[in-house]
C-alpha cells in the first residue's frame, strides 16, 4: 500500500480545501514543497519545488508547514487499522504500508475484494492509496509505485519486465547510470550478463531483482505495538463512597504494577478516570516523584484526589491507566546499602506534596556556571533532577537576594546614612567594593546599568546588607541581605 | 563544648519558631547541624530567593528541598505533611500571616508524630501560642570586630526551660557555632570559649 499524497491528504482531511494545496519543509535555507495535493500536481508543482517557484507557477497556491513526525505518527495509525486483514504488516519508507497477506486473502472474498475493501475504506477516509500486489515485497512494491495492479501468482517477470528500473528500489545514481547503458525496462536488466553488471554497479541492482524476483527471500517485519498501560473496571452498581473507589482502583492496581514488573517498568504519571451514572466522568491525575509500580506505595497517593472527586449519582467505570512509564529494572533487595529506603521515603514525600502544590514548584538549587549572583544558580523540578555538589563563592554572599532596591545615594563610597525599606540605617563598617561586570553575551535588563560594585555593609541597626553601586550610570542598590 | 546554650539544637520533634533580621541564619545553623534533606517552605509570590551561595558556608545546598506554595494554607498544608511523614529530618517554613492556635497545634502534633523538626520564621510579633521555643536571632555589629559573624540569640519563650541570651558566632571554616564569651573576649583569641 503507498500513499503517494500521506502528508498533504493528513492536512487536508482536518481542513479540506479543493484549491492547489501543499505542505512546505524548510531545507537547506529554503521553503520547499514537500507534497502537493493533486490539483496542485496538476499545475505540474513537484515536490522538492522551491516555494518562490511554485509560486511563480501558482500564485493562488494554498500552503502550510509539513509536519514529519505527525505524518509517521499517522503512519502508525493506519499501520495499526491494516492490521485488520492481515496479522503482518510493516511500514516501508515514510509513505508505505507492506503486508503479508499470504493466507488472510481469503477472509474478506479473496485478493481482488480486498484491494477493492481497502481502496474503498482509504477513499473514504481521504486518502490517495495505489496498491500493489505480488508474489514478494519488491514485486508488490514496484507495482504500487509504477502502474497499479496485482501480479499473477507465478511467473513474476512476466508482469515486472515492462516496468522501468526505477521499480526496482535503485538508488537514483544507479538507475541513471542503467539508463545510459539502455537498460530502460526491468525486462532489460533480467536479459543482461550477471557478472558484468556486478562489476559496474555493485551488487544492489542484481539483489534488487532477485528479491523481486522472489530468488531472494526479504521478509515483512511488523513493528511491535507499544505496551499500552490502561485497565478499566465496569461495575454492575454504581458506587459512591470513598472506601469502595479506593478498592477498586487497588484492584486495578495490582494488575497494572503486575504488568509494569513484567516489562521492568515504573509508573511516573497516572490517571484514574471515574465515570459516573449520569455520563459526567473527572480525571485524577498523578505524577509521581520517581517511577514507581508498588500498589502499595502509589494507592494511598490517590487518597487526596479520589476524596475530592464528585461521586453524583454514582460511579459505575473506573479506569487507570499509567500515561507516562519508564524503566525501572529490577533491583536487588537487602544489600548491604539500606539507603534506598529513606530515598524512596522522601520521593514518596515529594509525590504527596505535588499532589497538592505541583511537581514543578519542589524544587531543587543546582549550581550554575556564572558570576552574576543571580545566575549562579538554577532552579530544576526535585523529581526530575539529581542533587549537585560543587558550590563555590569567591566571596562571602548574602543568604538572601531580592531584585535590586535603589536607595538614595550619591559617590563611589557606602552612604553613612540611608533609607532602605523605610528603615533609616547607620553604616558601620563597609567592607568592598567586589565589581561583577555583566556578561555581554546574555542581554538581562536587570543588568543594563553595567558594572557594578558589591559592598558588603554593615548597619548600627544590626542589618547586614548587599549594596551595590553603578559607576557607569550612578545609583546605589540594594540586592541582598546577610542575614 | 557549648556552655550556656541550652535548648539548641532544638528539641525535635517539636515546632519551634524564629524572628528577627537573624532568622535565616538562625535556620541556617540549625540545618548545618542536622543530617538529611532540608525542606524550605515558601510562598512563591515573595521576590526575594534564598541564595544558595550564600547557604554554602552554613551547610551543602545539595540538601535544600524548596516547596514553592501558592498561599500559607498550602504551606502551612504541605508542612504539615512533611512533618507528620518524617521523611525529612528538618522542615522550615516561612510565615507571612499569624497562625492561630488550631494551625500551630496541628504543625505540632504532625511533628510529634512523625520525629522531625520544624521551624517557623515568622515575622516580628507573629508568634503562634503552640510554638515550643520562640527565639529572636539579631545580628550584633556593636561587639562586633574582624569578621560580621556575631549574632545575639535570645530564647523570647519556652514551654520548658528557661529563657537566655547568648552572642554567638558561626565559623566557616570549622562548620561550628561558637559561643561568644559575655565578658567581651574575641573568640579566637587565647581562650576560646567554643
Amino acid at each position: 500500500m503507498w500513499f503517494p499524497r500521506l502528508a498533504s491528504d493528513r492536512a487536508l482531511r482536518a481542513r479540506p480545501v479543493e484549491a492547489p494545496f501543499a505542505l512546505t519543509l524548510r531545507h537547506a535555507s529554503a521553503e520547499r514543497l514537500s507534497c502537493r495535493n493533486a490539483a496542485a500536481a496538476a499545475l505540474g508543482l513537484d515536490p522538492g519545488m522551491t516555494l518562490a517557484d511554485a509560486r511563480a507557477l501558482c500564485p493562488d497556491l494554498l500552503t502550510a508547514p509539513a509536519d514529519p513526525p505527525g505524518d509517521a505518527r499517522f503512519l502508525g495509525v493506519l499501520r495499526r487499522w491494516a492490521t485488520r486483514y492481515c496479522p503482518w504488516v510493516g511500514t516501508d519508507g515514510a509513505d508505505g504500508l507492506v503486508l503479508d497477506v499470504t493466507g488472510a486473502a481469503h477472509l474478506h472474498g479473496g485478493e481482488t475484494a480486498m484491494l477493492a475493501d481497502m481502496r474503498a475504506r482509504t477513499a473514504r477516509a481521504g486518502l490517495t492509496l495505489r496498491l500493489g500486489l505480488g508474489d514478494t515485497r519488491g514485486a508488490a512494491w514496484a507495482l504500487a509505485h509504477h502502474g497499479e495492479g496485482a501480479a499473477p501468482p507465478g511467473d513474476g517477470l512476466a508482469t515486472l519486465g515492462p516496468l522501468p528500473v526505477e521499480a526496482l528500489r535503485l538508488a537514483p545514481q544507479t538507475v541513471t547510470g542503467l539508463q545510459r547503458l539502455g537498460l530502460r525496462r526491468v525486462a532489460d536488466l533480467a536479459a543482461t550478463p550477471r557478472a558484468p553488471l556486478t562489476r559496474r554497479f555493485g551488487p544492489e541492482p542484481l539483489a534488487r531483482l532477485d528479491q523481486a524476483l522472489g530468488r531472494l527471500p526479504e521478509p515483512v517485519a511488523p513493528e511491535p505495538d507499544p505496551p499500552h498501560y490502561g485497565l478499566r473496571l465496569s461495575l454492575p452498581e454504581p458506587i459512591g463512597r470513598t472506601e469502595d473507589v479506593m478498592a477498586g482502583a487497588a484492584r486495578l492496581l495490582a494488575t497494572l504494577c503486575d504488568k509494569l514488573h513484567r516489562d521492568e517498568a515504573g509508573a511516573r504519571r497516572l490517571e484514574l478516570t471515574l465515570r459516573r451514572a449520569d455520563g459526567g466522568s473527572q480525571s485524577i491525575e498523578l505524577r509521581l516523584a520517581s517511577p514507581m509500580r508498588d500498589p502499595h506505595r502509589i494507592l494511598p497517593l490517590f487518597a487526596r484526589g479520589v476524596e475530592a472527586a464528585e461521586a453524583g449519582f454514582g460511579i459505575d467505570l473506573l479506569r487507570l491507566e499509567a500515561t507516562q512509564v519508564e524503566d525501572l529494572p529490577v533491583q536487588q533487595l537487602g544489600g548491604p546499602v539500606p539507603a534506598g529506603r529513606s530515598a524512596a521515603a522522601l520521593d514518596d514525600l515529594i509525590t504527596r506534596i505535588g499532589t497538592r502544590i505541583g511537581l514543578e514548584n519542589v524544587l531543587r538549587l543546582l549550581p550554575a556556571d556564572s558570576h552574576i549572583p543571580e545566575r549562579a544558580f538554577s532552579r530544576a523540578p526535585a523529581a526530575y533532577s539529581r542533587a549537585e555538589t560543587g558550590w563555590a563563592a569567591p566571596r562571602p554572599r548574602p543568604l538572601r537576594l531580592f531584585p535590586p532596591e535603589p536607595i538614595a545615594a550619591s559617590g563611589s563610597q557606602p552612604p553613612a546614612r540611608f533609607r532602605w525599606r523605610a528603615m533609616t540605617l547607620d553604616t558601620l563598617r563597609a567592607t568592598g567594593p567586589e565589581r561583577i561586570a555583566p556578561e555581554w553575551w546574555l542581554p538581562d535588563e536587570t543588568w543594563r546599568r553595567g558594572l557594578r560594585d558589591y559592598w558588603r555593609v554593615e548597619t548600627r541597626q544590626g542589618r547586614r546588607l548587599w549594596l551595590f553601586h553603578t559607576p557607569q550610570q550612578p545609583g546605589w542598590f540594594v540586592q541582598g541581605e546577610f542575614a | 563544648m557549648r556552655p550556656n546554650l541550652h535548648s539548641f539544637p532544638l528539641r525535635p520533634a517539636r515546632v519551634h519558631e524564629v524572628c528577627g533580621p537573624g532568622a535565616t541564619s538562625f535556620a541556617a545553623i540549625l540545618a548545618a547541624g542536622s543530617t538529611g534533606p532540608v525542606l524550605w517552605i515558601r510562598e512563591d509570590w515573595q521576590p526575594e530567593t534564598l541564595n544558595p551561595q550564600g547557604l554554602a558556608p552554613f551547610f551543602d545546598p545539595a540538601r535544600l528541598l524548596l516547596a514553592q506554595a501558592p498561599s500559607q494554607s498550602d504551606a502551612l498544608a504541605v508542612a504539615e505533611e512533611a512533618l507528620r511523614d518524617g521523611a525529612v529530618p528538618l522542615v522550615v517554613v516561612e510565615i507571612t500571616r499569624p497562625l492561630d492556635l488550631r494551625q500551630g497545634r496541628r504543625l505540632q502534633l504532625a511533628a510529634g508524630t512523625g520525629g522531625a523538626t520544624g521551624l517557623c520564621l515568622i515575622p516580628e510579633g507573629m508568634g503562634s501560642n503552640a510554638a515550643e521555643t520562640r527565639w529572636r536571632a539579631t545580628p550584633h555589629p556593636a561587639k562586633t570586630a574582624g569578621d560580621s559573624t556575631v549574632l545575639r540569640w535570645e530564647i523570647i519563650k519556652n514551654k520548658s526551660g528557661t529563657l537566655g541570651a547568648w552572642d554567638v558566632r558561626w565559623d566557616d571554616t570549622a562548620h561550628r557555632l561558637h559561643v561568644v564569651s559575655p565578658a567581651g573576649k574575641r573568640p579566637g583569641s587565647a581562650g576560646a570559649p567554643g
